[in-house]
C-alpha cells in the first residue's frame, strides 16, 4: 500500500495499533456506564472462547467470512456491494426451496444442492443491480440498498404466505432430517476431537476457508482477477486493454452475490434447518466492515471476520452475565469500524514519520 | 551558486526581486531541492529549465507558499520574507499562473478575477472596480478579454490571460508561469511572449518554468538549469545555446535532432474514410476525416490539444465509437461502432500507445510484469490453464523487455507509479512495439518525458518505420511532429485543415493551420 513503509508495519502494526486505539476508546465508554473495562474484556474473551462460546464464535465468523469476501471481491473491481444482506436473505429462500422440494437422502447431496441454490439465488439477487449499473449507470450503492429492502419485504411475504409452515409463526417447515449438515461436533468427532454438541458451527466453516483460498486465487492468480483489478484501478485503462466494463461489472457482482449467498448454507441449512425471519441478522453489513478492515485481502478478511465473530459472541455474553445492553457491543463495533476505516491516519501518519525517519537514518 | 552575472546587464543597485538562499526540500527519501540559491533581478525575465522531476515546480511552489522548505530563506526585494501560504505570497506581490488553470468554468472572466479578492458583502462594488481595472490592464498589456464571457466558452489562450489578469489584479509585481505554452498554438505563444515583454517593460519580474529550450532563448534574459534537485547553472541567455542548456539539463551531450533515413513508402495499410464522431453532448468532435496510411511512413497529426486528434486515435484503437465513416485495414473494414473491442484491434495488427499513459496505457498500481502484458494478457503465451495467468512467463517477459528498452530500475516487481515519466512511457512502448504491429498508433509519445528518454523513444519510432511499419503519430509538440513525420496532417476543430510535407513547410505555416487559417486560401 505504502511505498515507504515496511510491509509488517503497513499490514501488521498499523491495524493492531488502530485496533488498540479503538479498544481504548471503547474502554472509556464502558467506564462511563459504570463498568470495569478489564472485567468486560475478561467476560468477552471467556464468552467467546469457552467450550460453548467458541462454537458460536466460529459460527458467526463463518457468516462474516462469506459476506466479507463478497464485499472484498466487488471492491477489487471498484464496486461497492452493500447488498450482502439481501443477497444472503434471498439465498436462504433458495436453500429452503430446494431443501423442501425433495426428501434428500444424505447430507452430502443436500450440501451440494444447498450450495448451488445459495450461490444461484445470491448471485441472481446481485445480478439486477449489477445489470442496472453496467447498462444504465444506476449507482450500485443505491440499488443494492433498495434490493436489501425489497428482499426483506419479499421474505416476510413468503414466510407468512406461500412458504409458511402450519401454525402461526412466520417460518418455513423444517428441512428433511437426513439433509442436516454435520456440525462441528460431528466433524471434529471424526478426528477424535471433543467439541460442544450444541454449538451451531458446522461444516460451512470449512467451506468458508476454502472460499477464502479460491478468492485469493481468483484475484491474484487468474486472468479474470487481473481484469477485475485493472478495471477497479482505472476503467479507462480497462477499455484500452479491451476489457469490457459491462462484463466485469456483471461477473464481479455475480461472484460477490454468490459469496454472500453462501452464508445461507451456514445459517439456514446448517443451523436453523428451516427458513426464519431475519436469518441474516446484519451479517451482510458487518461484511463491509470486515472487508474494509481486512483491506479486501482474503487473509485480512479471515482475521477481521474472526475478530467480529469474537465481538458478536463475547457481546452476547456481556449482556447475559453483566447485564450490559447489546447496543454496547454495537458501539464497540462502530468504534472499530470508525478507527480502522476512517481514522486510520491517526496512526498511519505518526508511523510514517517514525519509520521513514528511521529508514533515512539507516541509509 | 548565486551570481551577479544573471542580473543580465542591469547594473543598478536595486535589490533583486527574488533571492532564494540555500533552499532544501525533501519528500520522504526524495530530495526535491538541494541547497538552491537563485537571484532574479527586478524587471528581468528569468527562465528555469530542467527535466521532469528536476525540482523546478517544487522550487516555485515553495516560493508561492504551497510547500514549506526544510531549510533556507527567501528575500523579496531585499526584505527577508516568510511565505507560509499563497496569501503571504500574494501579499509579497507574487502571482502564479499554474500549468493547469485554477479557474471556475461556469463563472465569467470578471467573477473569476475577483474570486478570493471580493470586498464587502455584495459583489456589485468589487465587480465594478474589477471591470475598470481590467479595461486599464487590457489597454496597457495587450491583455484584452471579454470580461463577461464564461470561462468554458473561451479558448485556453484566453483562459491563460485571465490567470495573468488575476495575478495583476492582485497587484503582483513578480509573476511565475509554470509551463505556460504547453496548451497554446505557436501564435498564442507569441502573443503571450509579447504580453510578458510588455510586463517586463513596466518593471514587473517574470519567472518562467519550461522544458522548451527555444522559448528560453526567445524570451528570457537569464536562465537557471536544474538537474536532480540541484541548480547546475545560472547564466545570461545571450551567452548560451540550446545545446549547452540541454547538456546541463541531462548531464551529457544530447542529440536534439532525429537521425532518419529518407522515406521508402510501401502499399497502403490503413484507409480512413469520412470518419465523424459526435460526443455525448452532441458536439461534433471529428468531422468527415479521411486519409491513408502507408507502410514505412510516419504520418504526423499536428494540432492544438482538443481538436479531434484524441477522438481519431480512440476510434481507430477501438476505444471510442464513430458516428459515421469507416476504417479499412488491408482493405477490410474494422468495427468502429460502440461494440468495437480494443483486444480485437490488436489481433488485426494495430497497436496503440495512448496519449494518457497514467489513465489508459498503464495501470499505475500494477507491477511492471503485469503492465507489460496489459491488453495482451489473454494471448496464449501469457495464459495458463483454467483461466490462470502464466505469471512465470509474464515476469520473464517483463525482465527481457526492461533490458531491451533500458527501463530503469529494471525490477519487474516495481509498480508503475514508482517509475519516472520516461521509464513509464518505455514500458508502454516496449509492450506495443514488441508485438510487431502493422500499424502503431502513438499519442504524445514524449509528454512528460525527460530529454534523455525522448531521444531513445524517437529512435524506436523511427526504427519501427524503417522496418516497414506504418505509424500514426499524434503530438501537440510541433517540434516533434516536424522532426519525426514523413507527412503532416494538421487538425483544427475536428477537420483536417491541411496536409504538408515537412520539407516544404515551416512552423509559421503549420501554426496558422493549427489556428484554423488556411494560408493558401488567403492568397
Amino acid at each position: 500500500m505504502n511505498k515507504n513503509l515496511p510491509k509488517w508495519v503497513d499490514l501488521g502494526l498499523i491495524p493492531l495499533l488502530t485496533l488498540a486505539l479503538a479498544f481504548a476508546v471503547s474502554g472509556l465508554v464502558v467506564l462511563s456506564i459504570g463498568q470495569d473495562p478489564i472485567e468486560v474484556v475478561k467476560v468477552m474473551i471467556q464468552g467467546a472462547f469457552n467450550p460453548f462460546g467458541i462454537g458460536h464464535t466460529l459460527y458467526f465468523t463463518t457468516n462474516f467470512i462469506f459476506t466479507g469476501l463478497a464485499v472484498a471481491v466487488a471492491f477489487h473491481a471498484r464496486l461497492f456491494n452493500i447488498g450482502g444482506e439481501g443477497q444472503a436473505g434471498l439465498a436462504g429462500v433458495g436453500v429452503a426451496i430446494v431443501m423442501l422440494s425433495y426428501d434428500w437422502p444424505h447430507w452430502s447431496i443436500a450440501l451440494v444442492v444447498g450450495v448451488m441454490a445459495a450461490m444461484a439465488f445470491g448471485a441472481a439477487w446481485a445480478a439486477i443491480p449489477a445489470y442496472l449499473q453496467a447498462k444504465r449507470g444506476s449507482h450500485i450503492v443505491i440499488t443494492t440498498i433498495m434490493f436489501n429492502l425489497i428482499a426483506t419485504a419479499l421474505i416476510g411475504y413468503l414466510l407468512v404466505g406461500p412458504m409458511q409452515a402450519e401454525g402461526s409463526l412466520p417460518e418455513s417447515p423444517g428441512f428433511p432430517a437426513a439433509a442436516a449438515l454435520p456440525s462441528m461436533h460431528v466433524i471434529l468427532g471424526w478426528f477424535g476431537i471433543e467439541f460442544d454438541k450444541f454449538a451451531p458451527a458446522n461444516i460451512s466453516f470449512f467451506l468458508a476457508l476454502i472460499a477464502a483460498l479460491l478468492v485469493w486465487i481468483l484475484i491474484w492468480k487468474t486472468r479474470l482477477g487481473y481484469e477485475m483489478r485493472a478495471f477497479g484501478h482505472s476503467e479507462k485503462a480497462a477499455v484500452y486493454a479491451g476489457i469490457s466494463p459491462m462484463k466485469i461489472t456483471m461477473i464481479a457482482m455475480l461472484i460477490s452475490g454468490a459469496l454472500s449467498g453462501m452464508m445461507a448454507v451456514n445459517t439456514v441449512q446448517g443451523e436453523a434447518e428451516r427458513l426464519v425471519l431475519g436469518a441474516v441478522e446484519g451479517a451482510g453489513f458487518i461484511g463491509i466492515a470486515v472487508a474494509l478492515m481486512g483491506r479486501s485481502h482474503p487473509v485480512g478478511v479471515l482475521l477481521a471476520a474472526f475478530l467480529f465473530g469474537i465481538l458478536t459472541q463475547g457481546g452476547a455474553e456481556l449482556q447475559f452475565s453483566l447485564g450490559i445492553p447489546a447496543q454496547m457491543i454495537t458501539v464497540i463495533q462502530a468504534l472499530i469500524i470508525m478507527f480502522t476505516g476512517s481514522l486510520e491516519n491517526l496512526v498511519r501518519i505518526p508511523m510514517e514519520k517514525i519509520f521513514i525517519r528511521a529508514g533515512k537514518g539507516a541509509s | 551558486m548565486s551570481s551577479e552575472e544573471n542580473n543580465a546587464g542591469r547594473l543598478d543597485a536595486v535589490a533583486p526581486a527574488i533571492e532564494l538562499i540555500g533552499i532544501s526540500k525533501a519528500f520522504g527519501p526524495v530530495q526535491a531541492n538541494k541547497d538552491i540559491s537563485m537571484t532574479v533581478a527586478k524587471g528581468a525575465i528569468h527562465g528555469i529549465v530542467g527535466e521532469n522531476g528536476a525540482g523546478k515546480s517544487t522550487l516555485m511552489s515553495i516560493l508561492y507558499g504551497f510547500y514549506k522548505a526544510d531549510s533556507g530563506s527567501v528575500k523579496i526585494n531585499g526584505v527577508p520574507t516568510t511565505i507560509n501560504d499563497s496569501h503571504d505570497a500574494i501579499a509579497a506581490g507574487i502571482g502564479m499562473v499554474h500549468q493547469h488553470f485554477m479557474l471556475v468554468d461556469n463563472f465569467t472572466v470578471l467573477e473569476n478575477v475577483i474570486l478570493g479578492a471580493e470586498e464587502g458583502a455584495t459583489l456589485g462594488p468589487s465587480l465594478r472596480k474589477a471591470r475598470k481595472e481590467l479595461k486599464r490592464l487590457a489597454d496597457e498589456y495587450e491583455l484584452d478579454v471579454d470580461p463577461d464571457a464564461l470561462i468554458e466558452d473561451i479558448s485556453v489562450g484566453f483562459q491563460q490571460r485571465v490567470e495573468i489578469l488575476k495575478a495583476l489584479y492582485r497587484q503582483a509585481e513578480i509573476l511565475i508561469l509554470d509551463e505556460p505554452t504547453g496548451v497554446l498554438t505557436p501564435d498564442e505563444a507569441d502573443h503571450l511572449f509579447r504580453i510578458l515583454r510588455n510586463l517586463k517593460d513596466q518593471g514587473k519580474t517574470i519567472v518562467i518554468i519550461t522544458h522548451k529550450l527555444r522559448e528560453i532563448m526567445d524570451v528570457t534574459d537569464s536562465v537557471s538549469v536544474m538537474r536532480r534537485g540541484e541548480m547546475t547553472k545560472t547564466i545570461a541567455t545571450n551567452t548560451t545555446s540550446p545545446e549547452d542548456l540541454a547538456e546541463a539539463m541531462v548531464g551529457r551531450r544530447v542529440l536534439l535532432e532525429v537521425n532518419k533515413k529518407p522515406v521508402e513508402v510501401g502499399e497502403t495499410v490503413m484507409q480512413v474514410k469520412g470518419l465523424s464522431v459526435t460526443d455525448v453532448h452532441g458536439v461534433m468532435r471529428l468531422k468527415d476525416v479521411s486519409f491513408e496510411l502507408k507502410r514505412g511512413e510516419i504520418l504526423g497529426i499536428a494540432g492544438v490539444a482538443g481538436n479531434g486528434q484524441s477522438e481519431l486515435l480512440e476510434v481507430i484503437a477501438g476505444i471510442g465509437a464513430a458516428t459515421s465513416g469507416e476504417v479499412l485495414m488491408h482493405g477490410e473494414a474494422i468495427d468502429v461502432s460502440k461494440h468495437a473491442n480494443a483486444e480485437l484491434r490488436r489481433h488485426r495488427g494495430i497497436s496503440h500507445v495512448p496519449e494518457d499513459r497514467h489513465q489508459r496505457g498503464l495501470v499505475m498500481p500494477f507491477m511492471t510484469w503485469e503492465n507489460t502484458a496489459f491488453g495482451y494478457h489473454n494471448e496464449p503465451e501469457y495464459s495458463g490453464k483454467f483461466g490462470l495467468a502464466n505469471q512465470k512467463y509474464m515476469k520473464k517477459d517483463a525482465r527481457e523487455k526492461m533490458e531491451r528498452f533500458d527501463i530503469r530500475p529494471p525490477i519487474p516487481q516495481l509498480v508503475a507509479s514508482h517509475f519516472s515519466g520516461g521509464n513509464q512511457q518505455k514500458i508502454v512502448l516496449a509492450r506495443e512495439i514488441e508485438r510487431n504491429p502493422d500499424v502503431l498508433l502513438i499519442g504524445q509519445p514524449t509528454r512528460g518525458v525527460d530529454i534523455g528518454a525522448i531521444e531513445f523513444i524517437h529512435q524506436q519510432i523511427v526504427n519501427l518505420r524503417d522496418a516497414g511499419k506504418a505509424i500514426l503519430l499524434v503530438s501537440v509538440e510541433l517540434d516533434e511532429i516536424q522532426a519525426l513525420s514523413d507527412r503532416i496532417l494538421v487538425m483544427f476543430d475536428g477537420v483536417i485543415q491541411g496536409e504538408r510535407l515537412p520539407e516544404n513547410t515551416n512552423e509559421g505555416e503549420l501554426g496558422l493551420l493549427m489556428a484554423g487559417v488556411d494560408p493558401e486560401a488567403k492568397q
